[in-house]
């Protein structure tokens, strides 16, 4: 190996015959480019907090937030956030260990490494679309105002809605007709516009017609902005049993819209403060961005040590370059990962 | 021609087997630890409220537990802590001293700018 060092050396060197701190002009770069980055990531997380702190209203809280699983449903707090993070730490060190086999000349090792830390990614951007997907969509119960003007997050398991039977024709469907396709989409977006009235859902073609839907399971309302009656404080913002139920249908039923929101986009969420899912989209995004960009940095670099190019060159320091960037995408996840989720 | 002014070629170019299998097992280890820490995180946010009393405590021992991450992730994985002192310094110092001054400068605004939606609201 000594052989090829000296030879190395003389192409390592900088313009000025030196290498400043004893790395090579690429790693010095990469370097300075991820503290440009991570300021970009701190200013980021710091107008979060800041936005957090003046902001008058109850703001999101994690584990409320995201308790869903793929195919479980609801009602596990953090876990999926977890198993992403998981996803992303083991990602990095099989990243470390592509590293460590490079500096072994070992190119089995950095291929076989390289494909698994590729695998890593594209789970981990697969996870964050499903998230996405599911903060889009929102909850099957949505946020709800109640009738003395309190603000509400609802908990809890939604009873299945059997079928619509339309009781009143309209243009498309006639009367006693059994409506059993696409349940959930037409109950949710008739409720947002209050086209339920007592138990009577007026559909897209002007019918009217009778929900027939199973009872939910432990339904919970929590109060995040007081009203007259119910109020956000410590003490009582958590109404449970028959009373939130009660409370939770007369507010959908009411026939008004707006009542409820469902799922998020740029001009409302149903988690809280507009500014959290601005926040949300904007910071989970960029990071997304930025693992997505490594995922494919990562192919190309991996191509080339499948072909020979970094042998040949004598050693594998783009293996380590790349290898910095994706550290430094792990490393902004585990800040996003207690700003947004934890805390 | 086999020159000795030359500067080695950047840290950690290239190591032996036995270095291997050593850098390896620090490699698992801190593996372990991330591992570790992560789960205690996930625990004590999905058992702890926020509106518990020991809330501020805990959302410190997050803060202490990311930093903690973080530093083990910079200094192992991306090799920092095997980089020359002054390579380490050029990185962490002004990173530093430009975040806390945002912090320190995100904070007091936010106070004050707090303070007055409080009083007109």
């Amino acid at each position: 190996m000594a052989g090829h060092t000296a030879a190395l050396d003389s192409k390592t060197l900088w313009g000025g015959k030196i290498s400043p701190f004893s790395t090579s002009y690429g790693k010095l770069m990469m370097w300075f480019f991820l503290v440009s980055d991570a300021l970009t990531f701190g200013g980021l997380l710091i107008a979060y907090g800041f936005t957090r702190h003046d902001c008058l209203e109850a703001w999101p809280i994690g584990e409320e937030t995201f308790n869903s699983m793929p195919f479980l449903g609801h009602g596990y707090p953090l876990l999926y956030v977890a198993l992403m993070t998981f996803i992303l730490i083991i990602s990095s060190v099989t990243m470390v260990l592509a590293v460590e086999a490079g500096h072994r000349m070992d190119r089995k090792g950095v291929t076989k490494w390289m494909i698994a830390t590729i695998i890593g990614g594209f789970f981990f951007v697969g996870s964050q679309g499903w998230e996405w997907y599911h903060f889009i969509h929102g909850s099957e119960f949505g946020k709800i105002e109640l009738s003395d003007g309190a603000v509400a997050i609802v908990k809890g398991h939604f009873g299945e809605i059997k079928n619509f039977t339309v009781t009143e024709a309209g243009s498309h469907h006639k009367k006693g007709d059994v409506v059993k396709e696409d349940l959930m989409h037409t109950f949710q977006h008739a409720a947002a516009r209050g086209h339920i009235n007592n138990g009577i859902i007026t559909l897209h073609d002007g019918s009217k017609a009778k929900i027939a839907k199973e009872k939910d399971h432990e339904l919970t309302l929590i109060v995040k902005k007081s009203g007259k009656v119910n109020k956000a404080s410590k003490a009582k913002r958590v109404i449970t049993g028959a009373k939130a139920e009660k409370l939770y249908y007369k507010a959908l039923y009411a026939g008004e819209a707006n009542r409820v929101i469902y799922g998020a986009n740029l001009k409302q969420n149903e988690y809280g403060p507009q500014q959290y899912a601005q926040f949300f989209f904007f910071i989970t995004g960029f990071h997304g961005f930025h693992v997505f960009s490594g995922v494919v940095i990562n192919i190309i670099i991996c191509l080339g040590v499948v072909a020979g190019t970094y042998h040949k060159r004598g050693h594998y320091e783009m293996v380590e370059k790349t290898g910095l960037y994706w550290h430094f995408v792990d490393l902004v996840w585990v800040f996003v990962f207690t700003f947004f989720y934890l805390i | 021609m086999e020159r000795d002014d030359l500067i080695e070629y950047s840290l950690d170019a290239h190591h032996s087997e036995e270095k291997g299998v050593e850098i390896r097992k620090k490699i698992y280890k801190v593996t372990i630890l991330l591992t570790l820490v992560t789960i205690i995180e996930v625990f004590l946010g999905a058992v702890i409220k926020q509106d518990a009393a020991i809330w501020p405590l805990v959302k410190w021992t997050f803060l202490v537990l990311t930093i903690l991450k973080a530093g083990y992730i910079v200094m192992v994985f991306m090799h920092l802590g095997d980089e020359r002192k002054w390579l380490r310094y050029v990185i962490l110092v002004p990173y530093f001293i430009f975040i806390l001054y945002l912090i320190f400068i995100a904070l007091w605004e936010a106070v004050s700018i707090k303070s007055v939606l409080t009083l007109f609201s």
